[in-house]
């Protein structure tokens, strides 16, 4: 009668697949194909990839690379907090660290300039979520990432931490202002 | 051997053994007390999340947030799952449960452990999400509940095991085990590898929250952890498709369009299933485009090739068993006229169709390497996952609950009226939702977020208007299947309690009848083709299977447009 009951064919591996079942499988095939074939390509041809360079640091040795990026750097200071916003000159590195419950520094881009953005954790998991534009990526501790971004869009974008670290998680709130480029 | 203690159920003329019989009803319960547990905390998170309503404070909401999760994902479903591998083996196979008492053992390690794991999730010192992402730490008793409960879950897992063997040696039944027990054997094996796993991260992550291990490397704890927490999902998919299987042949006698497709898709479930793990770390750093590209598409998509396959076979044989009864006017008379009122079809319709149409489509776009970047960690990821667990594992469950009530437990059905239209609101409530959260990840809300409006961030952000009115359909719908599912809870404890007895005081012997093979396939002229169109057996499931297709690749299509509209990154 049915699939709660042993097959009636004691050798059911011979039994005929009915025509509906081969069509369907063999187009479900080929869109599987087709969708892992995509993500290579893409690699190749497309503009968004994750290069996955990353290396493994300690907070103390981020934190004194992105001092320094900071002391070099900076423009002015924003929020009670005197966060600073850093202007990194186009193509160089870029730090930001995350840490409970902040992203640090404020960074300032130009507008069609790459840079190499160096982003690691000094304490938990975070989340790199750049909104409006929504570009996720995953911050862990005693890893640094390396993102290399071209901003090609108008208007600021805020950082939001998209990974729960905690009673401060939906405080923690970053910035990258994109200025005209050319200075 | 000691006397047999067996009762066939008049009804469905299936058999139970009384040890086995008691563990799936002990099991089935705690299981709806979890679902309980799930359901009051959604109710409250949700209602936090709507942000017109925004009820609890930051720390409640991230406490509870904790045990929705897991209550709901581990302990409803596990509790359940255990329930149906003891169905499948000891009651389909028509055979003595193995080793009862260590059932016992097994039941007890994993009452143990649930209560542990949430007495210490409600003293508010555990809130670090089902995930528990190290260095976050949770309290010792957080993990050591876990541990308790997947040890309990690991000895059901053999106890299946075992009671297959012994179907095996005393001949119990004819030929090879049917396809629904089949899967549930893939269910078991995917199972015993994810409680490994489990093991493998959850032990030193317990003795590091302890002191006695100084550090967990972070991306290490990620990729194992996931090979747990992915997995056990794949144990849901699993044991859901035997449960849609099983309602197809309870409620039509439907038998598999062959037996050769379908079990190798579940043995393609088993090889590929559990490369997963890396849907969760396609944006982590310190792992190579190479190793994601061939983990998250398990292996060229072979596991979403065997989920496409049972999507067609599941309704492609409830169609061949309906238009052998003379439904075969056009293309849906056999849908058309399929029992809707009873909701172990409906709950087991609406489950295929939003597993595979929202859950499957939005998991796959998803899971994308690339286009993980526009979608990791969004409220998406949740609106992509209430579909394939919500809609596809507990509605599945649901529908199996409504048979088991007057078979398993003896008693009428609560409130029969109602108990029709309750898959429909927790169903249809349940897709809207997850609709409404997929779309407001495309617009970058957070999952996992107490406060999209940042009132107390030194940094603000305005998310446009149509995020919060998503947002605020997200409560909406929320709160509607929430509705849907506290029906199921009160239908089903009443009945279980309180309903009134099936049939006469059920009698025990020792007598048991062999379970039998299906009768054999009457090939009429043309087969039962004869009754399909276009030389297919089922027409009307091929048409659905295309229109599936069709947005899927739409879907696919529409994801790649937009990510090629973010940053250039390289």
């Amino acid at each position: 009668m049915s699939a709660i009951q042993p097959p009636s064919e004691t050798i059911w591996w011979k039994q005929p697949l009915d025509r509906v079942e081969g069509t369907w499988i063999a187009l479900a095939l080929v869109w599987s194909l087709i969708m892992f074939f995509m993500m290579p390509i893409w690699h190749v041809y497309g503009k968004q990839n994750l290069s996955n360079e990353a290396y493994r640091t300690t907070p103390e040795a981020f934190m004194a690379k992105t001092q320094a990026m900071v002391d070099q750097f900076t423009v002015r200071t924003e929020t009670n907090q005197n966060m600073p916003v850093v202007h990194p000159p186009p193509g160089s590195d870029v730090y930001l660290i995350g840490r409970l419950w902040q992203w640090w520094p404020l960074l300032e881009l130009e507008k069609g300039q790459t840079y190499r953005l160096h982003v690691s954790s000094m304490d938990w998991q975070h989340g790199f979520s750049l909104q409006p534009v929504n570009i996720n990526a995953q911050i862990l501790p005693g890893y640094e990432m390396v993102l290399t971004v071209t901003p090609d869009t108008d208007g600021d974008q805020t950082i939001i931490c998209n990974e729960y670290c905690g009673i401060g998680h939906h405080n923690m709130v970053g910035k990258i202002y994109i200025t005209e480029g050319g200075s | 051997m000691k006397t047999q203690e067996f009762r066939t159920c008049p009804e469905s003329g299936l058999q139970f053994h009384k040890p086995a019989e008691l563990l799936m009803r002990l099991n089935a319960v705690v299981a709806v007390v979890c679902l309980l547990v799930g359901g009051i905390t959604a109710l409250l998170v949700t209602l936090t999340r709507w942000p017109a309503v925004h009820l609890l404070p930051a720390d409640k909401f991230y406490m509870l947030l904790t045990t929705h999760g897991i209550n709901m994902l581990i302990f409803w479903i596990i509790f359940f799952e255990i329930a149906v591998l003891y169905f499948c083996s000891s009651t389909l196979l028509r055979c003595r449960l193995a080793t009862p008492k260590m059932g016992w053992l097994g039941f007890i390690l994993m009452v143990a452990g649930a209560v542990i794991n949430n007495v210490s999730v409600f003293s508010g010192r555990s809130s670090v999400m089902m995930t528990s992402y190290v260095p976050m730490p949770a309290e010792p008793m957080f993990y050591l509940g876990l541990i308790l409960f997947a040890v309990g879950a690991l000895i059901g897992c053999f106890i299946f095991l075992g009671t297959l063997v012994i179907a095996k040696e005393e001949k119990t039944y004819e030929g090879s085990i049917p396809l629904v027990t089949f899967g549930a054997l893939t269910a078991c094996i995917i199972a015993i590898f994810t409680i490994a796993m489990g093991a493998v991260i959850l032990i030193p992550t317990f003795l590091w929250s302890v002191g006695l291990i100084s550090n967990i490397d972070a991306p290490m704890y990620r990729l194992i952890w996931w090979a747990f927490g992915h997995s056990s999902q794949q144990i849901n998919v699993a044991a859901h498709v035997a449960v849609w299987y099983a309602i197809a042949a309870i409620v039509f006698g439907a038998r598999p369009l062959s037996e050769k497709v379908s079990r190798t898709a579940f043995v393609l479930y088993i090889a590929f299933l559990q490369l997963a793990s890396a849907h969760h770390i396609l944006v982590d750093p310190g792992l190579s485009s190479t190793w994601k590209i061939f983990n998250t598409s398990y292996a060229m998509y072979l596991a979403v090739l065997a989920s496409m396959i049972h999507g067609l076979t599941v309704p492609g044989s409830i169609e061949v068993a309906q238009r052998a009864k003379g439904l075969t006017k056009g293309l849906y008379e056999w849908l058309r006229k399929a029992p809707w009122g009873n909701p172990v079809f409906s709950g087991m319709f609406l489950s295929l169709i939003g597993f595979g149409f929202l859950g499957g489509i939005s998991g796959v776009v998803m899971g994308t390497e690339q286009i993980n970047i526009i979608i990791h960690n969004t409220i998406y990821v949740p609106g992509h996952f209430h579909a394939t667990v919500v809609i596809g594992t507990t509605l599945a469950f649901m529908s199996m609950t409504y048979f088991l009530i007057p078979v398993l437990f003896r008693r009428q059905v609560f409130l029969p009226g109602l108990a029709k239209l309750q898959p429909y609101i927790f169903g249809i409530g349940m897709m809207v939702f997850a609709l409404m959260m997929m779309g407001a990840g495309t617009l970058g809300v957070q999952r996992r977020h107490w406060d999209m409006a940042f009132t107390d961030a030194a940094i603000g952000f305005d998310y446009p208007a149509s995020a919060y009115a998503l947002m605020g359909l997200v409560g909406i719908s929320g709160v509607t299947a929430i509705v849907g599912g506290a029906i199921f809870v009160l239908i089903t404890v009443v009945s279980v309690f309180f309903g009134k007895r099936v049939g006469s005081e059920s009698s025990y012997g020792t007598e048991t009848t062999r379970l039998m093979k299906a009768p054999p396939i009457v090939h009429a002229e043309g087969g039962h083709v004869a009754a399909g169109k276009w030389g297919f057996a089922a027409p009307g499931t091929f048409a659905l299977a295309i229109l599936f297709l069709a947005i899927f690749v739409a879907y696919y299509a529409v994801n790649w447009k937009y990510l090629a509209s973010v940053w250039p990154m390289s």
